[in-house]
């Protein structure tokens, strides 16, 4: 068995598992050691990466490829590289937390978890995939269990979110699909035969025609789910009807789907028509960002504040990703990984808070430093990370993205990045309002006061997720080196055909 | 009449032979013990599939009347494996409720008639045996459809189909006589040699069609269809909507490949413009239907719009994905009324809000309810979504992109009115909610066949690449 497949087999075995368990502390341990297991596996996948990486220059290692439907030439056609070697590991990491944050679900314990560990299947087997249908199946695998998570475990209007959300999702990929198909029947466009699988086509050249009219379909499709602008109302009403540990999933690992795609699918594979539609998409998502920092700035609700936040932070991603150069790039995927630990991590947050006082808004916050020193000082430090000081994940990764950015020389270019620049500053603003009015000041309410210890289980989650952001923004160079080695055949692959 | 014939048409006859044996079982079988009639049927139907699985020659028959080949074969199998679940899972129904009135033996009568005419109809080599085969098809499930005498509804929707049937049929045969009239010929072989695009053949053709698409129930022949799934017994709107549609489909998309090949550049105009209402119709009507019977009525409205995006290709690519659809679709559906019969049957509750809470009592019937609809919406990984992107992916070839883009905002459509329905059994809390029940054993038995079938159809490719490979068959 190979490394890559056994990030499909292990969840799939461990939702197996669950359906014979019985109770909450089976189905708890059951996904623990499933989630361990699949985190000890993205570690050895990492260092595994770096051995293979020495000796084999191939764009994406630990290929492997069955014919599945042999008429349509799809494949089981699954391979790495640093990048998805990266998410996998951010990916493997917030399911774990998700568990540990979870600890104490009491309504249906056991279909919250397969549901949970059935999306983490889906994200898995995403990041492994190099075959266009194989990539697309994992990608509805990955969204449909989000109706039944939200729909049941949620909180507040949670039919109306969960039915938002999911509509909205299923519909981009419908919208992909089409993308999908486009791309796959102009894939014998210099002969050959038709494939699915993504290196195959990017050695392709597809006619401009055709670019131009499937790249909008292929990016719409995977961006909605990286909260394009205006794509991304169902993000803030999905978080906020979310439970914790679903949110944090959502944030950290289901939206990075969405760039990860641009990135590997639109961008790579229709360059040219990427090039023609750049303006329309720049202008959207420079909106995207500036939008989702006042948006945050202006909401009184703490997953509020945070789903806006994503919003402006994913925008960066796929403002990035629109600029095609290579430092531009590496700052999305970095962007994309600091933002996954970040938001998983306020999320968790959030979610203790808000299972203590029993409610999120920030006006009625106050003085919590002094009666939860532990989940506070840590909200510091998540916040600090999200407006990109440095010594933290967020810095290294805005820094990337922006100087990237202003290497276009053209006037239209720079604007956007000067005005993508400026939410930084909002950024600030909203991130020191929240830690001010929620954090300092008096206790407001005197029940406050006597709430209860944080738990183990919530501190191992916490740190699971606090390590790594930490560890990024100390020593970003290892992580960046192997990601820029990754962007490398991407952007290159993507320059032959200019 | 030869062995060689016999061999070809042993489908046909063994069928016959059950129909005349189970008349003299009524005969014989004493009056308290008529339930057993229900076993007996359903063990020779079950022998009968099985026996289906041996392969058969490419054949014609009679002049060219009859004709039988491995792809035609094998769809028959599909549609006895459904004919078989559609029993399991009407077994119970009939036991408890129609052997006490005397009214068992007929039902398996009646139903295996009309499935001995879609053998026919889909066996056709001219368009006499196919109008013989369509009638027969059509005629028993009128009385079927009428089965409850007891309910006023049921009798309604007996008379609805009965002259809707017949007026449907009456135009088609119009049609044909117009295409006697311009070719010469009633056999496939020779209008095939002969048929050229005129004003008149198109015309024949047209009126033709009306017929197959009012079984198929495509917009605007489907004002039946809600109404007598409504107003039927569940086992008989479900093999109306799977058995029946299936075989339409199919006869209509080897004519069209074959004989009406001709005038495929205005039947893909024709074909654009229903499968476009026939989706929209479908869909936006479902989104407000609460009777379960009447959601999976105009759910079928709208998946049949969906294979006639096969259609229109007009490939091997075509004839593959639709005959795979057709075969997702029959276990997919199946397992959709299967639920709504076993819920029908023990509570007599049919509305979308009994239905709510239900995932708490009735765990295992809401999960196969839950792999039903996504396979009916089209979500990974169960068979409905491979069957729609290969539908979709049979458009795209044409270059038909701004239907399936169309066709895919169907899907977002269907995928809301479907999670509604999974809304109200798992998210839903009801006060009085369905009470846990066990399901007898016929029953169980049925939704478990559609369950495997759903969750194996489409990860085992092999099956489709087989389909793929009797395609090439009509598209020579």
């Amino acid at each position: 068995m190979d490394i890559l497949s056994l990030f499909v087999i292990v969840p799939v075995l461990t939702v197996i598992a669950l359906v014979f368990s019985k109770g909450l502390k089976q189905a708890r341990i059951i996904s623990m050691i499933g989630s361990f297991i699949q985190l000890g596996m993205a570690i050895n996948l990492l260092f595994a990466y770096f051995r293979e990486r020495a000796i084999n220059k191939s764009v994406m290692l630990f290929t492997q490829d069955t014919v599945w439907f042999k008429n349509f030439n799809v494949h089981y056609a699954i391979g790495v590289d640093g990048i998805s070697t990266a998410l996998l590991l951010l990916t493997s990491i917030v399911v774990l937390a998700g568990v540990f944050i979870s600890w104490k679900t009491d309504d249906l314990p056991k279909e919250f978890f397969v549901s949970l560990l059935v999306l983490a299947t889906g994200v898995y087997g995403f990041f492994i995939s190099i075959d266009l249908f194989t990539m697309f199946v994992f990608y509805e695998i990955a969204v449909i269990p989000m109706y039944l998570l939200i729909g049941i475990w949620g909180s507040g209007p949670k039919e109306y979110s969960a039915m938002k959300l999911t509509l909205m999702l299923m519909g981009a990929s419908a919208v992909l699909l089409v993308g999908v198909l486009g791309i796959y029947f102009n894939s014998n466009a210099d002969g050959g035969v038709l494939t699915f699988n993504i290196l195959e086509i990017s050695k392709v050249h597809i006619p401009f025609e055709a670019q131009k009219l499937f790249f909008p379909l292929t990016f719409i499709g995977f961006a909605v789910l990286g909260a394009l602008f205006p794509f991304h109302t169902w993000s803030p009403d999905g978080h906020a009807s979310a439970p914790t540990a679903v949110s944090m999933l959502h944030a950290g690992v289901l939206m990075k789907l969405g760039g990860y795609g641009v990135f590997r699918i639109a961008m790579f594979l229709l360059p040219l028509g990427a090039i023609e539609w750049s303006w329309f998409f720049i202008i959207l998502s420079a909106t995207g960002v500036i939008y989702g920092a006042f948006g945050a700035l202006k909401q009184t609700d703490l997953k509020y504040i945070n789903a806006y936040s994503s919003v402006s932070h994913l925008g960066m991603v796929l403002f990035a990703l629109l600029m095609l150069n290579k430092t531009a790039w590496n700052g999305a995927i970095l962007q994309s990984l600091s933002h996954g630990f970040m938001t998983a991590l306020f999320f968790a947050l959030i979610g203790m808070i808000y299972g203590r006082t029993h409610t999120r808004d920030i006006t009625k916050l106050g003085g919590l430093l002094k009666v939860m020193p532990f989940i506070s000082v840590i909200y510091v430090i998540a916040g600090l990370a999200s407006l990109g000081l440095p010594g933290f994940s967020g810095f290294i990764a805005e820094m990337n993205i922006f100087v990237g950015a202003f290497q276009h020389e053209e006037m239209f270019y720079r604007v956007a990045t000067i005005i993508s620049v400026s939410a930084i500053v909002v950024t600030a603003v909203y991130i020191l309002r929240v830690l001010g009015i929620m954090l300092m000041g008096e206790v407001k309410n005197e029940e406050f006061l006597d709430l209860p210890k944080v738990t183990w289980f919530e501190v191992t989650g916490i740190m699971l997720l606090l390590i790594p952001m930490i560890g990024m923004g100390v020593a970003p160079l290892w992580l960046s080196n192997m990601t820029m080695d990754s962007v490398g055949p991407f952007i290159q692959g993507v320059l032959n055909h200019l | 009449m030869n062995l060689t014939s016999f061999i070809a048409m042993r489908q046909e006859i063994f069928l016959l032979t059950i129909i005349l044996l189970l008349i003299v079982g009524e005969i014989f079988i004493n009056k308290n013990n008529k339930g057993r009639i229900v076993h007996i049927a359903i063990i020779l139907f079950g022998i009968h599939t099985i026996l289906g699985f041996f392969a058969i020659e490419e054949t014609s028959l009679f002049g060219g009347m009859f004709r039988t080949n491995t792809l035609i074969h094998f769809f028959k199998n599909t549609l006895n494996v459904g004919v078989l679940i559609v029993l399991l899972q009407s077994a119970d129904w009939i036991q408890e409720k129609m052997v006490p009135l005397n009214k068992g033996t007929e039902f398996f009568m009646l139903l295996f008639s009309s499935l001995l005419g879609m053998y026919f109809m889909i066996s056709a080599g001219d368009f006499l045996m196919f109008y013989i085969g369509l009638e027969l098809s059509t005629l028993p499930v009128a009385a079927l459809v009428a089965w409850e005498t007891s309910k006023r509804i049921s009798s309604e929707a007996g008379v609805k189909f009965i002259l809707s049937a017949g007026l449907a049929s009456g135009v088609s045969l119009f049609g044909i006589s117009l295409l006697y009239a311009a070719t010469g010929s009633i056999y496939f072989n020779d209008v095939i040699e002969v048929l050229t695009s005129t004003n008149l053949t198109i015309l024949g053709s047209i009126l033709f069609f009306v017929g197959l698409a009012f079984k198929i129930s495509l917009v605007p022949f489907h004002f039946w269809t809600a109404d007598v799934y409504e107003g039927a017994p569940i086992g008989i709107a479900s093999y109306l909507s799977v058995i029946s549609k299936g075989a339409a489909v199919f006869i209509l998309m080897i004519l069209m490949f074959t004989v009406l090949k001709p005038l495929m550049y205005i039947w893909e105009n024709i074909i654009y413009l229903i499968a476009l209402t026939t989706m929209f119709i479908g869909n936006l009507f479902a989104l407000r239907q609460q009777n379960m019977k009447r959601f999976l009525a105009f759910s079928s409205i709208a998946q049949a719009g969906f294979i006639l995006l096969g259609l229109i290709s007009g490939t091997q690519l075509g004839t593959a994905t639709v005959v795979y659809f057709i075969m997702v679709y029959i276990f997919t559906n199946l397992a959709a009324f299967g639920v709504v019969q076993a819920i029908s049957l023990q509570t007599g509750k049919e509305n979308r809000d009994d239905y709510n809470g239900l995932y708490r009592t009735n765990p295992n019937l809401s999960l196969v309810m839950m792999l039903a609809l996504f396979s009916l919406a089209g979500i990974p990984p169960v068979a409905g979504f491979f069957g729609k992107f290969f539908l979709f992916a049979a458009a795209a070839s044409k270059g038909y992109y701004l239907l399936v883009f169309l066709a895919v905002v169907n899907v977002t459509i269907s995928l809301y009115y479907y999670l509604l329905l999974i809304r109200a059994m798992f998210i839903r809390k009801s006060d009085n909610p369905i009470p846990f029940f066990k399901s007898k054993i016929y029953m169980r038995l049925g939704l478990i066949i559609t369950v495997l079938g759903i969750l194996a159809l489409g990860l085992y490719s092999p099956l489709y690449d087989y389909i793929f490979e009797l395609s090439t068959i009509f598209n020579k």
